[in-house]
């Protein structure tokens, strides 16, 4: 595996209001891997995920400097096409929050807007993506009920086709499972260990056995500051900082 | 011992005037039904609702008030269809493209909440004066103007009490997918909503139709059914206030008929939007 720097992030401060909330933040996300960003509630996780496909903008208080690049691309730029880089960019959220239409329409969503309206590529786009999440043969008698009949896990799935159909190179998801039990939790976690091999993944997680099983690199924040970030292996092993030791040995939870 | 007695007979009283409150209303509601029913019921016929005044609104005793009836029914809907092209954008453009909170916002919410405490007669004389600058006369379309004035506050306010409740999550979401603000409020919002606007909708169409003072001086009152917008037009409030204030005993039973026929109208209005808001609402997403 090429391990490749996808993102990358140069002095990264955002502010809401008066309040700081990141703290010149230096970081390398790698490509084709993924990425756990760990620490408290609370410590500004969410908000650096939300700064990279730039959710943050929908709150007007919210001040950014810095750079954020995906590749040569200015994720920070303000002329830069922002529904492009969003679409490059899948998010799942903490809850799912499926669209308020049928299963069907909740894949093809992404795909319309874009232009996409010949039925044939539809269907055949909403069977594979539904099958790469294993959801197809839960569903495919059902396509038009609408997505709220699903089970929250079956949601989550539903949410994360959904992201898939509008062909990203990139996940970001906010603690995805948090909402889920654990058997949903566990096809969650499963589906990113197989799809970081196209995709790179940014998982927020504040559940440290969570981390340990799915990261290849971890990020380890806390009020607003990277504290320690790494290949996973080094940090869960050979942690440096004080802060990161006494975080797994699970002083702050 | 005194305490828990004292406390006791305090649960009492309390719970007395809960219960007179209660009673008080309801039987001033129905003593309202009942003696509009009681008085309307022997003058309400056929003719009453398929046929238009013979004789003049305010001695003729023959005829009907068709008239009021199709053009209250033209005004309410051409208002509330035209407050619609209005009210959704307004109450879109505040929720999901200005940003939640901000002074301008607070500002407009200000603004409709006063405008919604206005008084309809006061929109009647703005109606009018406007008329008479630009030389118009009393017409159908001045009255829809004048009433949808009169209602958009009302629908901005009560959709945009739903919009607030549409999780960021789903905003987010529908974002995430590569939606730009305005197709994200019109395909996921707009769609979330539904429940919501149609009780909005239907809220400004009760009003509009009920309203007799806006009207008064921009609608006008014939005994004719128009057949263009610059032609004046009969209201069923007003049809109410003129029938009741005729000499004539049988013309003033007839206002109470058609009082009979605007609250059967409005019953159906509010009956079928729980209808349909319970109907869209298994949609929904939480």
């Amino acid at each position: 595996m090429i391990n490749g720097e996808k993102i990358k992030i140069n002095h990264l401060n955002l502010y809401i209001g008066k309040e700081h909330i990141l703290k010149d933040i230096n970081l390398v996300i790698p490509e084709n891997q993924l990425t756990v960003i760990l620490g408290p509630s609370g410590c500004g996780k969410t908000t650096l995920l939300k700064s990279l496909n730039r959710l943050t903008d929908l709150n007007p208080d919210v001040k950014i400097t810095g750079n954020i690049f995906n590749g040569n691309e200015d994720i920070l730029h303000p002329k830069i096409e922002i529904t492009q880089l969003r679409k490059k960019m899948g998010l799942l959220s903490q809850s799912p929050y499926p669209l308020p239409m049928s299963i069907y329409d909740n894949i093809t969503y992404g795909l319309k807007i874009s232009g996409r309206r010949r039925k044939k590529f539809l269907i055949r786009r909403v069977e594979n993506y539904l099958r790469q999440v294993s959801l197809w043969e839960e569903v495919k008698d059902r396509l038009k009920d609408p997505a709220s009949a699903l089970s929250i896990g079956q949601q989550q799935r539903l949410c994360l086709a959904r992201g898939l159909a509008v062909d990203p190179e990139i996940i970001l998801a906010d603690e995805p499972t948090s909402a889920l039990d654990p058997v949903s939790s566990k096809d969650i976690e499963e589906m990113f260990l197989k799809l970081k091999q196209r995709y790179t993944i940014v998982v927020v997680t504040h559940i440290l056995r969570q981390a340990r099983r799915i990261a290849d690199y971890v990020i380890f924040m806390y009020l607003g500051k990277v504290i320690e970030h790494g290949p996973a292996k080094q940090i869960f092993e050979h942690p440096q900082h004080e802060m990161t030791k006494a975080y797994l040995k699970g002083a702050y939870n | 011992m005194i305490k828990k007695m004292f406390q006791k007979a305090k649960e009492y009283l309390n719970r007395f005037l809960m219960f007179f409150s209660t009673l008080i209303i309801v039987v001033v509601l129905l003593m309202i039904i009942i003696s509009i029913l009681y008085k309307g019921l022997p003058s309400l016929s056929w003719e009453m609702i398929s046929q238009i005044p013979q004789g003049g609104y305010y001695f003729g005793k023959e005829g009907g008030i068709l008239n009021a009836i199709i053009g209250s029914l033209y005004l309410a809907l051409g208002s509330t269809i035209l407050g619609l092209c209005f009210s959704l954008p307004l109450a879109l453009y505040i929720n999901i493209h200005r940003a939640k909170n901000s002074r301008l916002v607070n500002f407009i919410r200000f603004l409709l909440d006063l405008l919604w405490g206005i008084p309809s007669i006061v929109y009647g004389a703005f109606g009018f004066s406007v008329m008479i600058y630009f030389g118009v006369r009393t017409s159908l379309l001045a009255g829809i103007i004048t009433v949808t004035l009169f209602i958009i506050p009302i629908m901005v306010r009560s959709m945009d009490e739903v919009l607030k409740t549409v999780p960021k999550g789903l905003l987010e979401s529908a974002l995430s997918l590569g939606s730009t603000r305005s197709e994200t409020a019109y395909k996921v919002v707009c769609r979330q909503s539904i429940p919501g606007i149609v009780t909005a909708i239907l809220l400004a169409f009760g009003r509009a139709i009920g309203d007799a003072a806006a009207v008064l001086f921009t609608a006008g009152y014939t005994d004719y059914i128009p057949t263009a917008l610059n032609q004046p037009v009969a209201t069923l409030p007003l049809s109410i206030f003129f029938q009741l204030s005729s000499p004539i005993p049988e013309v003033q039973n007839r206002a109470y008929a058609a009082a009979v026929i605007l609250t059967v109208i409005i019953l159906i209005i509010s009956v079928s939007s729980r209808i349909v808001s319970s109907k869209f609402k298994q949609k929904k997403i939480r």
